[in-house]
C-alpha cells in the first residue's frame, strides 16, 4: 500500500472540518475544567466538613475512573435519569469533568504554595474572603501553574479521539468513516496523526509564550 | 492615668499544644501611648500582637478595645464568642506591620497601599491612590510608586508595609519586630519612619522590638516579658537604668552587651 497524495489531498477539507470539532471540544472542555477545578478546590476548603469531604471523594472518584467509562456513562446512562445529551455535549462534559479533577490538584498545589504571610496580611487589612481570593491568592497562585495547565490542555486535546466512541464527528471518527467508505485507512489516519502532532507542538509553543509573558509582568519589565 | 485604656487585656491565655505561650497575661494600654515590648525569644511577645490582630485565637481571657470585646461580644445580655462580623468590625481599629513585610508581590508599591482602602473602606480609585501616594511620600518612597516589591530593598519594602498599614487608619498599630529581617545598614531608615510616627501622630503604637536603644528613646512605657507574662512595665528610664527585677537586669545585660 503506497501513500496516495492525491487521495490525501482530496480528503483534507473533510478532515480539517472535523479538526474544528476537535479543537472546539478541547477548548470547551478545558474551559469547563478550569472553572470546575476551582470549584472543587474551594469546596474542599469549605469549613463544613461534609462539603469538604464530599468534594474530596468526588475528585478522587473522578480521577480514579477511566475517562472512557465516564464518557459512556454520561452518554448512555444519563438518559436513564431523564437527561438526554447530544454526543458533543456529553463529550465536552466528560472531558471537562474528568480534567477538572486533575486541575483541582494543580490548583491546590498552587494555592498551598502561597506563603501564610499573604493570608495574614489580607486579614490584617480586613479583606473579606472573596477579596482575599480574588485580589491576593488567585493572582499569585495562577502564574506558576500555567505551564502545568498547558500540559493538561495538550493532554485533553489528545484525549478527544475518545469522543469517537460516542459518535462525535471529531478527527478520528471522521478518519474512520473515510476509511470505511474508501477502504483506504493509510492516508486519513496518517493525516490525523500529523495534525495532532502539529497542533500539540504549536500548543506547547503557545504555553511557553504565555508563561514568559506572565514572568515579565511579574517583574514589571 | 485618668483616661480609660484603649486596649485592656485580662487573663489572656494561649497554648500551642501543651506549650503555654501566654499565661494569665494582663495589660492596659493608654490612648496614644507608644509602648514597647521587650523580652527573650519565645516569651510570647509576638503571639500577643497576633492575638490582637485576630491572627491567633486566645484560649482564655478577654481583650477590650475602647471598652468593646475583641474576641467576644454581647448578644441578648450574654457574652458570647465573637462571630465573623464582629471580628471584622473590631479589626478596623487595629493594624499591623509584619517582620517579613508580607507585601503582595504581584502589586506595585502604590497598589499594595491603595488596594485595601479602596476594597475595604470604599474609597474611590482616585481617593485611594491619593492616600497611597501621600503615605508613600511620607515614608520617603514617592519615587517608588510603580515599583514591585522584588525591585525594592528590605528597608524600602518595610516602609511600604508601614504605609500599607497606615492607609487603613487604625487607632492601634502593631509593629511585630519590623526591623528583625533587615540587613543592619537598612534598619536606620525604618526606625526613622517609626520615630517620625511616634512623635507626630496620636496613634497608639505597640512595638515588639529587639532595638533596645530605640525602644528607650521613643517609648512612653516599656514592658519586659518572659515566659508568657509581663514581669515589669515601667517608664523606659526605670526599665533600662533601674530595673526592679534581677531577671530584667539579666536580660538587658545580655542584649546590650552584644
Amino acid at each position: 500500500m503506497t501513500f496516495d497524495w492525491a487521495f490525501a489531498w482530496s480528503i483534507m477539507p473533510q478532515l480539517l472540518w472535523a479538526l474544528r470539532i476537535t479543537i472546539l471540544a478541547t477548548f470547551l472542555g478545558m474551559g469547563l475544567a478550569t472553572v470546575l477545578g476551582l470549584v472543587w478546590v474551594l469546596l474542599r476548603r469549605s469549613p463544613w466538613r461534609i462539603v469538604a469531604w464530599t468534594a474530596h471523594y468526588a475528585v478522587e472518584f473522578i480521577r480514579s475512573t477511566p475517562i472512557l467509562v465516564q464518557i459512556y456513562f454520561l452518554f448512555y446512562m444519563m438518559p436513564e435519569f431523564g437527561l438526554r445529551l447530544s454526543p458533543m455535549v456529553a463529550g465536552v462534559l466528560a472531558l471537562g469533568i474528568h480534567y477538572s479533577a486533575y486541575l483541582a490538584e494543580v490548583y491546590r498545589a498552587g494555592i498551598e504554595s502561597i506563603p501564610k504571610g499573604q493570608w495574614e496580611a489580607a486579614r490584617a487589612l480586613n479583606l473579606n474572603p472573596v477579596q482575599t481570593w480574588q485580589r491576593i491568592i488567585l493572582p499569585q497562585a495562577f502564574p506558576p501553574i500555567i505551564p502545568v495547565m498547558g500540559n493538561y490542555l495538550v493532554a485533553m486535546f489528545k484525549d478527544t479521539p475518545m469522543l469517537s466512541a460516542i459518535t462525535v464527528l471529531e478527527l478520528l471518527q471522521t478518519a474512520k468513516i473515510i476509511g470505511s467508505e474508501s477502504f483506504r485507512y493509510l492516508e486519513p489516519l496518517t493525516i490525523v496523526g500529523a495534525l495532532f502532532l502539529l497542533l500539540s507542538l504549536l500548543a506547547a509553543q503557545a504555553v511557553r509564550w504565555v508563561e514568559r509573558r506572565f514572568d515579565l509582568k511579574e517583574l514589571n519589565v | 492615668m485618668s483616661t480609660a485604656p484603649i486596649v485592656s487585656v485580662r487573663g489572656l491565655c494561649k497554648r500551642f499544644g501543651t506549650h503555654e505561650v501566654l499565661k494569665e497575661f494582663d495589660m492596659d494600654i493608654n490612648p496614644g501611648e507608644k509602648l514597647s515590648i521587650i523580652g527573650p525569644s519565645g516569651s510570647g511577645k509576638s503571639t500577643f500582637l497576633r492575638i490582637l490582630m485576630t491572627l491567633e485565637k486566645p484560649n482564655a481571657g478577654t481583650i477590650e478595645i475602647e471598652g468593646k470585646g475583641l474576641w467576644h461580644m454581647e448578644r441578648g445580655g450574654k457574652t458570647v464568642p465573637a462571630d465573623k462580623k464582629h471580628l471584622r468590625a473590631m479589626r478596623t481599629q487595629v493594624g499591623m506591620v509584619f517582620q517579613h513585610f508580607n507585601l503582595f508581590p504581584h502589586m506595585t508599591a502604590l497598589q499594595n497601599v491603595a488596594m485595601a482602602p479602596k476594597q475595604v473602606l470604599g474609597l474611590t480609585r482616585d481617593e485611594a491612590n491619593e492616600r497611597g501616594q501621600d503615605l508613600l511620600e511620607r515614608v520617603g518612597l514617592g519615587d517608588k510608586l510603580d515599583a514591585h516589591p522584588n525591585q525594592l530593598s528590605g528597608g524600602q519594602k518595610q516602609r511600604v508595609g508601614i504605609a500599607r498599614a497606615l492607609a487603613m487608619q487604625p487607632k492601634v498599630m502593631l509593629f511585630d519586630e519590623v526591623t528583625s529581617a533587615l540587613d543592619p545598614e537598612l534598619v536606620g531608615e525604618v526606625l526613622g519612619v517609626l520615630r517620625e510616627l511616634a512623635h507626630e501622630t496620636d496613634m497608639t503604637m505597640l512595638l515588639v522590638t529587639h532595638e533596645m536603644r530605640f525602644a528607650q528613646e521613643i517609648s512612653d512605657r516599656v514592658a519586659f516579658m518572659d515566659h508568657g507574662q509581663v514581669l515589669e512595665l515601667d517608664t523606659p528610664a526605670n526599665i533600662f537604668t533601674n530595673p526592679t527585677l534581677a531577671r530584667t537586669r539579666e536580660f538587658l545585660n545580655a542584649v546590650l552587651e552584644s
